[in-house]
Order: C-alpha cells, then sequence, then structure tokens
C-alpha cells in the first residue's frame, strides 16, 4: 500500500509510480494474484517439459494398419461417418433446459429458508412471480407445438 | 432471527419499466394464445398502447427525484427525461414496424429459420402472414431501454443491457427480403455485442475490486479516497467504456454498424439507430457523470480522442458509400461522434446539450429510415444509390421530404440538425474543449457532401428506366415520417421549450 495522499499529485504521475512500487514489491491488490501467475508458469513449464521430453525419446515410426481413423464405437464397426448430423429439434430441449435449471437455481437456497420467521408472504409472492415468467416460456414453447415430437 | 429488512421500493418512479415488461409478457401470451389473425392487430394496440401507459407515467413521475430499490435504479431527471424519448422514439418506430401494407405480409417473416432460397422459403417470402413476435420482442428491447439509462449499479446495467440487446439480434434476422444479409447481419451484431458485453462484465469486476462495490455512487467515494491500485480503476473504466461505446457505435467499435444497418429490416434499423443510440448514450453519461467526476482530466482526452476518430471515420467513409443505409450507418457513426463531444464538455450544458441532440437526431433519422423503406422495386426496397437517381421527378413530395432530412443530417440552419450542433459545440467550448470544435466543424463539413451527392443524384439526374418506384405508404408510415419531419422542423424553428426541458432534467441524483 502507498501512503493515502497519493491521489492528490497529478494522476497520470501517481499511475506510474504506483504501477511501478506494487509491481517491485509483489504487495498490495494486484500483487496478491503474483503467487497465482507464478502456479500458471510452472504448471505451463511442466506441460511443455513433460510433451517435449515424451517427443524426444519416443521412437517415431508411426504404423497405418487398417480401420485404425475410423471412429471408434466401443468396439463395434462404425456406421456411417463421424460428421453426423444432430436432429435439430434437440436444440429446443436444450433451451427448456436452462429454463427449469435457472428456476431450480434460485429455488433451492429459496426453499431452505422461506419458511423461517421475518421472511412472510412477500418472499413468497416474489418467488411466485419469477416462476411465473419462466412458466410463460413454457407455455409458449407448448403453444407453439415445441413439445410434440412430430 | 432478526426481521428480513426488504429494501423500499418506489413503485410508482419503476411503473414505466414494470408496465413494459409486463406488456412484453402479455405480448408472449398473445402470440400463444390468439388466433393468427388476431394476433397482428392486437399486438400492435398492445405494444403502442403499453408504452403510451409507461409515457404517461413518466411525465407524471416527471419532479420525482428519488434512488430506490436498494440503490439500483435511479429515477432523475436525465432518466426521467431520456424514458420519455426513448418511449416516444419507440411509439414511432412501433409504428414503422406495423406497417403491413407496403409489401404482402409486412417486412417480416414467420419462419426466420427456414434455409434460405429453400421451396418453403420461396413460398414465404412470397407474402405469408409475417411475424408478430417483433412486438413483444421490440417492447422487451423498450423496457431494458428504460432500465438501461437509469441504472445506478453497474450490475443492473449489465441485466439491462442484455434485455435490450438480445431481442435486437432477433429482430435484425427476420428480414423478409434479403434473407443471408439480413442473418449475416444479425450473426454479426450477436456475436460482436457479446464480446462488448464481456468487455463490459471484466470492468465491471475490475472496479467492484477497486471500490469494494458496484454502485456508481461508491465508485465515485472510492474514486475520492481509495488506497487501492489506481490501475484497477483505470482498466476498469477502460473496458467499461469499452462495452458502452460498442453499444453506442463510437469508432474504433463501430465496424458492426454498416452491416447490421444495412442487412436488418428498416423498421428495426431505424428503431436501433434512434432508440438504441438515447439508452446506450444515457447509460454512458450516468457512468461518467455520477460515478467518474473525480477523475474526468484523465479520461477527457481519451474519450476526446476517440470523439475525432469517430466523426472522422464516421464523415470520410460515408463520401465512399453507395447504398443509401449504409451511407446512414456511416452517418450515425458520426453523429455518435458530435454526441460525445457533449458528453466529454463534462458541464451541466454538456449533459443538456446531449439530451437535446439525442431527441432532435432520433426523430431524423427514424424519418429518413422511413422514407427509405418506401422506395421499392419487384425485389424489395431499392437501397443502392444509383437507384435514387431521378427520383425528384417521378415522386417530388417524397424527394422534397428526404432532401430536407438530408439538409437536417448536413445542419442547415431551421432544421434541428443545427440547433443540435450548436448547443453541443457551444457545451464543449464552455467546457475548455475547443479542439474537439474544430475537428467539429472540419468534418461537418465532409459529411455534407454524401447528404448533397444523394439530393443532386434526386433532383438534377434523368430517371433511369430501372428507377423504382415510391410505394404508396399506409398511414402507419405516412403517420412515422410525418411526425419525424415535423418534430425536425419543430426544434430547427422553436428549440427553446425542449433546450428549457433539458437543462431542467440535467441533474444527476446521488
Amino acid at each position: 500500500m502507498i501512503g493515502a495522499n497519493q491521489r492528490f499529485p497529478p494522476p497520470g504521475d501517481v499511475a506510474l509510480v504506483t504501477m511501478s512500487t506494487n509491481l517491485g514489491r509483489m504487495t498490495g491488490y494486484l500483487g496478491s494474484y503474483a503467487v497465482l501467475g507464478l502456479l500458471l508458469l510452472a504448471g505451463a513449464l511442466v506441460f511443455v517439459g513433460a510433451f517435449g521430453a515424451n517427443r524426444l525419446l519416443r521412437p517415431a515410426n508411426p504404423a497405418e494398419p487398417a480401420g485404425k481413423r475410423v471412429a471408434y464405437e466401443s468396439g463395434i464397426d462404425p456406421v456411417g461417418g463421424n460428421w453426423a448430423q444432430m436432429q435439430i429439434r434437440y436444440y429446443v430441449y436444450a433451451f427448456l433446459y436452462v429454463l427449469f435449471a435457472v428456476e431450480s437455481v434460485f429455488l433451492f437456497p429459496w426453499a431452505v429458508v422461506f419458511a423461517d420467521p421475518g421472511y412472510g408472504a412477500a418472499v413468497v409472492a416474489e418467488m411466485g412471480i419469477f416462476v411465473a415468467v419462466l412458466a410463460l416460456g413454457i407455455v409458449y414453447a407448448w403453444r407453439k407445438g415445441v413439445l410434440t415430437w412430430s | 432471527m432478526e426481521d428480513l429488512n426488504l429494501p423500499p421500493i418506489d413503485y410508482a418512479a419503476l411503473s414505466p419499466i414494470l408496465i413494459l415488461f409486463g406488456v412484453a409478457c402479455l405480448g408472449v401470451l398473445v402470440e400463444a394464445f390468439a388466433p393468427r389473425r388476431a394476433r397482428h392487430p392486437v399486438q400492435l394496440v398492445l405494444a403502442i398502447g403499453g408504452s403510451v401507459a409507461a409515457l404517461v407515467m413518466v411525465v407524471l413521475e416527471r419532479n420525482t427525484r428519488v434512488v430506490t430499490i436498494g440503490d439500483a435504479v435511479a429515477i432523475d431527471g436525465p432518466s426521467l427525461f431520456l424514458q420519455g424519448a426513448i418511449l416516444l422514439l419507440g411509439i414511432v418506430s412501433l409504428l414503422l414496424i406495423g406497417e403491413r401494407s407496403l409489401e404482402a405480409g409486412g417486412p417480416f417473416v414467420a419462419q426466420a429459420a427456414l434455409t434460405v432460397g429453400s421451396e418453403k422459403d420461396n413460398r414465404q417470402a412470397q407474402g405469408a402472414p409475417g411475424n408478430t413476435e417483433i412486438y413483444p420482442l421490440a417492447v422487451f428491447a423498450l423496457s431494458g431501454m428504460l432500465l438501461f439509462v437509469a441504472a445506478n449499479d453497474l450490475l443492473t446495467m449489465f441485466i439491462a443491457l442484455e434485455v435490450l440487446s438480445l431481442p435486437l439480434y432477433l429482430l435484425c434476422a427476420l428480414a423478409r427480403r434479403k434473407r443471408l444479409l439480413s442473418q449475416e447481419a444479425a450473426l454479426k451484431y450477436f456475436l460482436l455485442g457479446s464480446y462488448a458485453s464481456a468487455f463490459f462484465l471484466f470492468g465491471v469486476a475490475l472496479l467492484y475490486g477497486y471500490a469494494g462495490g458496484v454502485n456508481l455512487q461508491q465508485i465515485n467515494e472510492a474514486v475520492a479516497a481509495s488506497q487501492n491500485s489506481d490501475i484497477l480503476l483505470y482498466a476498469g473504466l477502460a473496458l467499461l467504456a469499452i462495452g458502452l461505446l460498442f453499444k453506442v457505435a463510437a469508432a474504433p467499435f463501430h465496424v458492426w454498424t454498416p452491416d447490421v444497418y444495412q442487412g436488418a429490416p428498416t423498421p428495426v434499423t431505424a428503431f436501433m439507430a434512434a432508440c438504441t443510440k438515447v439508452a446506450g448514450f444515457g447509460a454512458l453519461l450516468r457512468v461518467l457523470y455520477v460515478a467518474f467526476e473525480g477523475v474526468q482530466w484523465d479520461y477527457q482526452p481519451v474519450i476526446g480522442t476517440i470523439a475525432v476518430l469517430t466523426m472522422i471515420v464516421g464523415s470520410v467513409l460515408a463520401v465512399t458509400q453507395q447504398d443509401i443505409k449504409r451511407l446512414l450507418a456511416y452517418s450515425s457513426i458520426a453523429n455518435a461522434g458530435y454526441l460525445l463531444v457533449g458528453v466529454v464538455a463534462q458541464n451541466r450544458e454538456g449533459v443538456s446539450s446531449t439530451l437535446f441532440y439525442l431527441v432532435a437526431y432520433g426523430f431524423t433519422v427514424l424519418a429518413a429510415f422511413g422514407v427509405v423503406s418506401l422506395v421499392r422495386d419487384a425485389d424489395g426496397e431499392a437501397t443502392h444509390l444509383s437507384r435514387w437517381a431521378g427520383l425528384g421527378r417521378r415522386s417530388p413530395l417524397l424527394a422534397a421530404i428526404f432532401t430536407f432530412l438530408m439538409l437536417a443530417f448536413a445542419g442547415i440552419p431551421l432544421t434541428s440538425g443545427f440547433i443540435s450542433k450548436f448547443v453541443v459545440f457551444g457545451a464543449a467550448i464552455d467546457g475548455g474543449q475547443s479542439w474537439l470544435v474544430v475537428a467539429g466543424v472540419v468534418t461537418s463539413m465532409i459529411i455534407a457532401f454524401p447528404y448533397l451527392r444523394v439530393i443532386v443524384m434526386m433532383w438534377l439526374s434523368e430517371p433511369a428506366e430501372t428507377t423504382p418506384t415510391v410505394s404508396v405508404p399506409g398511414w402507419m408510415t405516412s403517420a412515422a415520417v410525418f411526425i419525424g419531419v415535423l418534430a425536425t422542423l419543430a426544434l430547427g424553428v422553436v428549440p427553446s421549450p425542449l433546450l428549457d426541458l433539458t437543462n431542467d432534467a440535467s441533474l444527476f441524483v446521488r
């Protein structure tokens, strides 16, 4: 930390001074990230070192037996290519899943506390409004025929 | 356990936002349950009625100055004025969006996901009933804009930014004609907009680290007294500003603008050019004036440089454009530059002149895009400039209206464009930023050239065989163009009522 009056001289100079002293002493707000930075650096070094050593030590003699580049299907002969198209309508189910997931993320902590003293009808009403807005999405999807598989 | 203290909520002050949100939800229900034939009129009446109701509430609450709902929303002079402006411009854009007589089924398709060029798609383009989800989407966007200009903490502002952006991304993709262009525009806008939102969030995170809170007052106090590293403050402010400057289309964050303005359906382009610009500048003003007043001498040169760059990029590139919608897009970039001049003036006149400019520009640009939607041939709108040659001979009234609007953009006296540039530059001179005024005047002269070229083309060229016809507009487009032209003229001839209003409305609450 620098002195409390750091803001009063011309701000541009102070910013530079603050930056250099912070980096120099590894303290202050950004300094606490230095450990994280070192860890990331160490991780990168280990990764590069391991793969580099592997590359230097291993024999380089790849074979090309039949079927080597075919998609792996747990031992069964694969049917079709591995760029199979997904049925587009799955995305709607992904959307609806997100709808329910978001709802439950907020419902769980609410369910733990809503009956405690002090949390009255207002809290129940608020959650009711929240669920109603999300339910609107499901009603819309249902009326648009998204839920029937044709 | 002690009693839960819910923050007091001033429902009356929040009512415009709540009304629009409720109306949008109702619109979704109408979409789900109303018979197909009734949807369009019901949705149109609902959307316009809701906006009018919200506008009435804004007018009734005009003297409210309050920070409510746990310091999350500030209803004060600028936010009430901006909310009123967004609603007025929104109602006029809803008129443009609701027009169904120009082509069978309206300018939006019901099923935007159909493969472009497929047989189903061709049948759809030939006049299948249009999309009516646009009304709930537009109203959701409007309610997000109302919250955006009133948000008093950065997280609320971010939520509002998303609420206003997501519907706009969808609206861009719904054009009936030139589908690929429209979908490309929507995708570009979505991707770049997401990046901008991410920048905004990173800025919020850094500022939270600096100030220990996301509330604008908290940041303001921290700027005066915090012991934390200034790097956090400056980096946070820069990232936040990138997010906001993207929305208002300032250079160098403007690259999406021409493509999106060209590809989106013209009524949606008008909506974006008028309302989104008001909302973006409203939020930018609040952030800079309320939270970062203490470091204004540090950011002023940076924003000033961006303003100059924006004016130069907008005006110089406008000269080279061959498409009327792209020309108007670059003109909107240049206007963002002039608005930034008002923003960096950093005085009360700066706020009031920016507010005036936003309203004046909004009405003019709505009318201009309204006219663009009328010049059509068999393939829809004829937006290439060469097609406009000789339009004055074929339809003098429309060409005269467009000439007037172009002169307003160029800033000729007796139009709102002149007054708004005048007040903005005046505020900048009072604020000691005369270098910005010099840049502003020079670029105004540059950008007058493309405007005048359009005028010359319409009046002095011979009409070619392929000059498109001008469709007879329905009452809604006529009303929108009429309101826009009238406002442009009125604000140019008697600007003082609005100037007084902006002056009264230019103080932020803390």
